[in-house]
């Protein structure tokens, strides 16, 4: 375990450097916040029915994605990307350690860093000026942490998986950015999930994005009783394992055929 | 000027043929690039198919604006990459090399790359288009698809702009300023829907400081005849794209000034 906790600290502790970049990242999200909001507002505006969100809850829902937005899964790692273009991926190969333990701890480090750097600042700004509110109960609080947990350890295995993609450098882009794509739309970035339509929520409800963003931020505003914390948890478990798993697969194909580039 | 474009030209099939080398790579890159438009769309459609209507606006006509946008941005972003990296030519000292030579430095920097996967972005955005104006009954006049036209090497020139100002920054700051990705993406953002919809300050900002509205709001009223909520009349709807390209130019006068700034920075 040693190793891999080491590499964990030492690269939050060099990602926590990098304050320009998160300045310039915060601005982005704050204006994106803006756009999205407005939009919201736009569509609530007119809307007729009775929605399965009401748009204060859709304001927090906004706030929360970008506050925590660094959290997902959205790129792959350059470091990795460069490791396997220059060939010196094969020095991680020679590594006394698990590979793919090595490379999650490493994903989970890119994670939580700029997570820790720019969410503090754009949860005061969003609180205090654009109408994001409290947790709806000390209840709904702590249910909210402990899937953020889930979350965390869900997206550090998606984010492994899209660098083990990387690996096979032509088809690899390709898929990855499909994977991206998905976690960016089905999470519940761009539209608060519970909007879609009813026929697709048992699909969004079996798909592993939702953990990563959407039912975590439903708990902390209490869309979701905080009495079923669990299945959240339970769900985001469950994805975590299969992608470890299916990750791992990969990572043994992966590194089997790896043709070193050389010079 | 003859020469510069005829050099350009060269670059461009140059960059061209090299893709080509990999075929593979460019049909997986531009089927992916058109997937990810594709589902970014659906978030569109999905609220559409919630709210039923956005104010006044229906989704066919989100559509348009959706369609004008992208295909000019993926213009844009094709032709330039070049000015993409450059903040990491300034810091190599590389852009010494571009000096040197007897040509202008920005339409060296144009003919670097011609991304061609961007093909897959302009595709979507196009099909999207298509469908908007065969869904709102648009008979294409030959008027209305000149103003089209426009309008999309307005927008395309626009951004262009916002690139080359973003690398210009960095003659100061020799740092890639990813602020001013705020706007052109949140600009892409922001022009998929009717600018009607927004904040005044918000509004305010797109037309007079960042003029996106003028390359795509305002002309996309002109071509389909929809009374603005805004008060526009179709004069400016008409004249309005060439504020896009006024921009890019004085964008390149900032370029040159830039240029004059430069000092290696000796590594």
């Amino acid at each position: 375990m040693r190793p891999y906790l080491a590499l964990l600290s030492a690269r939050i502790r060099m990602l926590l450097q990098y304050r320009a970049a998160a300045l310039a990242g915060m601005t982005t999200q704050l204006f994106w916040g803006l756009i999205r909001v407005m939009i919201f507002e736009a569509f609530y505006r007119t809307a007729l029915e009775q929605q399965p969100m009401t748009y204060a809850e859709v304001v927090n829902y906004v706030w929360l994605g970008q506050a925590l937005f660094a959290l997902l899964p959205l790129l792959p790692d350059d470091d990795v990307r460069t490791m396997v273009r220059t060939g010196t991926v094969a020095y991680e190969l020679a590594r006394p350690v698990d590979l793919y333990a090595f490379w999650y701890s490493r994903a989970l480090a890119n994670r939580i860093a700029p997570t820790l750097l720019r969410s503090v600042p754009l949860f005061c700004l969003a609180f205090l000026f654009f109408g994001l509110q409290a947790p709806a109960s000390p209840a709904a609080a702590a249910a909210w942490v402990l899937a953020m947990v889930g979350a965390v350890l869900l997206g550090g295995a998606l984010s492994n998986l899209i660098n083990i993609t990387l690996l096979w450098t032509i088809a690899g882009e390709g898929s990855s950015q499909i994977l991206m794509m998905c976690v960016f739309v089905f999470s519940g970035m761009i539209v608060p999930l519970p909007l879609f339509p009813d026929a697709l929520q048992p699909l969004l409800d079996f798909l592993p994005f939702r953990g990563l963003a959407d039912t975590p931020y439903r708990l902390y505003m209490g869309h979701i009783p905080a009495s079923q914390v669990w299945s959240v948890v339970g769900h985001q478990l469950a994805w975590t394992l299969a992608l470890v798993g299916l990750g791992r697969f990969l990572l043994h194909r992966g590194t089997r055929r790896l043709v070193v580039q050389g010079g | 000027m003859l020469d510069g474009l005829r050099l350009y030209g060269r670059y461009i099939g140059i960059s061209f043929r090299s893709q080509m080398q990999y075929r593979a790579s460019f049909i997986m890159l531009s089927l992916g690039q058109g997937a990810m438009a594709a589902l970014e769309f659906l978030g569109i459609w999905v609220l559409f198919d919630r709210f039923a209507a956005l104010d006044t606006w229906s989704l066919p006509e989100v559509a348009f604006f959706y369609g004008l946008i992208n295909i000019a941005f993926a213009l844009c972003d094709a032709f330039s990459r070049g000015f993409d990296f450059f903040a990491s030519m300034v810091k190599s000292g590389d852009f010494d090399r571009l000096l040197l030579r007897p040509r202008s430095t920005a339409l060296q920097l144009a003919g670097q790359e011609l991304t061609l996967k961007r093909v897959g972005r302009f595709t979507q955005g196009l099909v999207v288009l298509l469908w908007a104006s065969h869904a709102l009954e648009l008979v294409w006049t030959p008027d209305k698809l000149f103003l089209a036209l426009l309008t999309i090497i307005g927008g395309a020139c626009l951004f262009y702009g916002l690139m080359v100002l973003q690398a210009t920054l960095a003659f100061w700051t020799t740092e890639t300023l990813e602020i001013v990705n705020t706007v052109t993406y949140g600009g892409v953002e922001t022009a998929q829907y009717p600018l009607a919809i927004y904040r005044a300050w918000f509004r305010r900002f797109f037309t007079y400081v960042i003029p996106l509205a003028c390359v795509g709001y305002y002309p996309a009223l002109g071509i389909l005849e929809r009374p603005d909520p805004l008060g526009s009349g179709p004069l400016f709807q008409w004249l309005s794209p060439i504020v896009g390209v006024l921009f890019f130019v004085v964008c390149l006068r900032v370029w040159l000034v830039g240029v004059r700034h430069y000092r290696s920075t000796g590594s």
